[in-house]
């Protein structure tokens, strides 16, 4: 399969010459439709990853391609969720996922007059998440993880080919989280969507990804990248396999060392 | 809810016991010390002054009513765009802030002299003074919304190609309102000080210059029903940006809609 993502030797600095150095010699690449997870230790410039490949940054050496292009403005084809839900509380649920829309110029110029067709596609979305029917309700009168899974409604809504999330359960509580994990699984499995996914919960990076890639402190670059070889689809209880036990116990390993070179 | 419980809301009769309190204390302060009318008016006298001259209290209140909220609306417009564009872009915001905060810090008072050179005595200087003192607290809280978008909000939304022109209608605009309405209460009673301070200046009808006139007669009793009169409007006007702010920006007081 062709990479949807590289990055190629990438080197971002913030505030000029003598800023600080985020990333240094950061390599690597994402196949179309994979989902792949990036852990490390904190501060090891995971966030700049996500922006650097959302076109937000631009870095000063080194090429980030998404899509066989080479990143020099945002590109449009990805969806984004944070930690932090951020869905906008004078609108209600349905018209925050909507608002992507308003935005990319494909969608904006059909907006108005297609409006009905995009609802329903936001409704469905909304049902896959298992929130029906939760719509005309405001952000504020969800609970944290409903308004996580909308803020993953609104990233897919406008079909992105690659989908960034970061952090995205690091606040809510682990059953929610376990839920979210299911939900993430199948939307990947339906939907054929390239996800990347930064977090530092390595049980999450195993359970979900295809790859997972380590990152080493500031500033960070690759260490490690390994291939999680159980099949899908994957159950919850994979997580209690000796396997994949041993898996979690490795990576764990990394990342310490990278921590402790730091 | 256990008040409604009770069958009698204290609460909601609050307002009005504490203020009748205060009137009973007052009239009886000003009886059982037996203090001159020119000293401190009995809440009675007062409001015999304010029936014996409703006719000029009445128009004098219109008139201090109207320079008040044709300078407040003035604000309000000036307030917002200024605030819009000092929001908008950081060099806007570091080249204004320091002008403006030296401005405000110039007692509005000082500038009547200066407006009554340049448009003689009357309402508009009176208009002026009460735009003057009330833009500045709504162009800093528009400002403020606007320096406060989450920057998640402003990734997920550039990072999909937004311009800074949607970024602002989208996210900034909406989330400057319940800042931008609520600092319509505090430009509201501050429109009433500065048209007041206007007409004691230089001017020849509203509440202000009512009250100038009756000092100069010792008249207290009415110089007392024009603070009455003052007040009254005041609250009334405050009570008006309330409820248009709780209209408004319902989404900003969540808290104190869902405890309810």
């Amino acid at each position: 399969m062709q990479p949807l993502v590289t990055i190629d030797k990438v080197e971002m600095r913030y505030g000029g010459e003598d800023g600080l150095l985020a990333v240094r010699d950061l390599s690597l690449s994402v196949a179309k439709g994979e989902f792949a997870a990036v852990v490390g230790p904190s501060g090891c410039g995971k966030s700049t990853l996500m922006k650097l490949v959302t076109g937000l940054y631009i870095p000063q050496q080194g090429v980030v391609t998404v899509a066989g292009s080479r990143v020099t403005k945002p590109v449009s084809i990805v969806g984004m969720a944070f930690q932090n839900p951020t869905m906008l509380p004078w609108r209600t649920t349905l018209d925050n996922i909507l608002l992507p829309l308003e935005v990319v110029d494909r969608h904006r110029r059909r907006l108005r007059a297609n409006k009905a067709e995009y609802v329903a596609k936001a409704e469905a979305l909304l049902e896959t998440v298992g929130l029906k029917g939760f719509g005309q309700k405001f952000p504020w009168q969800l609970s944290g993880g409903m308004q996580q899974r909308a803020s993953l409604c609104r990233a897919l809504i406008h079909e992105p080919d690659l989908l960034m999330l970061d952090e995205p359960f690091g606040a809510l509580d682990s059953f929610t989280r376990e839920e979210l994990w299911c939900i993430i699984r199948d939307l990947h499995a339906a939907q054929g969507v390239t996800i990347v996914l930064v977090t530092h919960d390595l049980r999450e990076a195993v359970f979900l990804a295809d790859r997972i890639f380590v990152m080493s402190s500031r500033p960070g670059r690759i260490i490690e990248e390994r291939a999680i070889p159980f099949a899908r689809p994957r159950d919850l209880e994979i997580m209690y396999e000796p396997a994949f036990t041993d898996v979690v116990h490795e990576l764990r390993g990394s990342i310490a060392d990278a921590r402790k070179a730091a | 809810m256990s008040t409604a419980s009770k069958g009698f809301n204290w609460i909601k009769a609050a307002p009005w016991l504490y203020t009748a309190a205060l009137f009973i204390l007052w009239e009886g302060a000003a009886r059982g010390f037996n203090l001159p009318q020119y000293i401190l008016p009995a809440p009675t006298v007062i409001a015999q002054a304010i029936v014996q001259y409703w006719s000029a209290i009445w128009k004098n209140s219109l008139q201090t009513l109207y320079t008040t909220l044709a300078g407040f609306l003035l604000a309000v417009v000036g307030g917002l765009a200024l605030g819009i564009l000092v929001g908008w872009s950081r060099f806007i915001y570091a080249g204004l802030y320091p002008l403006m905060v030296g401005f405000n810090a110039i007692p509005k008072v000082a500038l009547v002299p200066v407006l009554v050179i340049w448009f003689g005595i009357g309402t508009v200087p009176a208009i002026l003074t009460a735009f003057l003192i009330a833009f500045f607290p709504i162009v800093v809280n528009v400002a403020t919304g606007l320096a406060t978008i989450e920057p998640e909000v402003e990734d997920v939304l550039r990072a999909l190609g937004a311009k800074k022109m949607d970024i602002m209608l989208k996210v900034g605009i909406p989330r400057s309102m319940p800042y931008f309405f609520g600092s319509l209460k505090v430009a509201i009673t501050l429109a009433f000080v500065g048209s007041v301070i206007s007409e004691t200046v230089a001017a020849n009808s509203g509440l202000g210059h009512m009250m100038l006139g009756a000092q100069s007669q010792f008249n207290v009793p009415l110089v007392f029903a024009g603070l009455v009169m003052l007040a009254i409007e005041g609250i009334v006007m405050y009570a008006i940006m309330a409820w248009i702010e709780m209209r408004m920006t319902g989404w900003a007081h969540r808290s104190q809609t869902m405890a309810a």
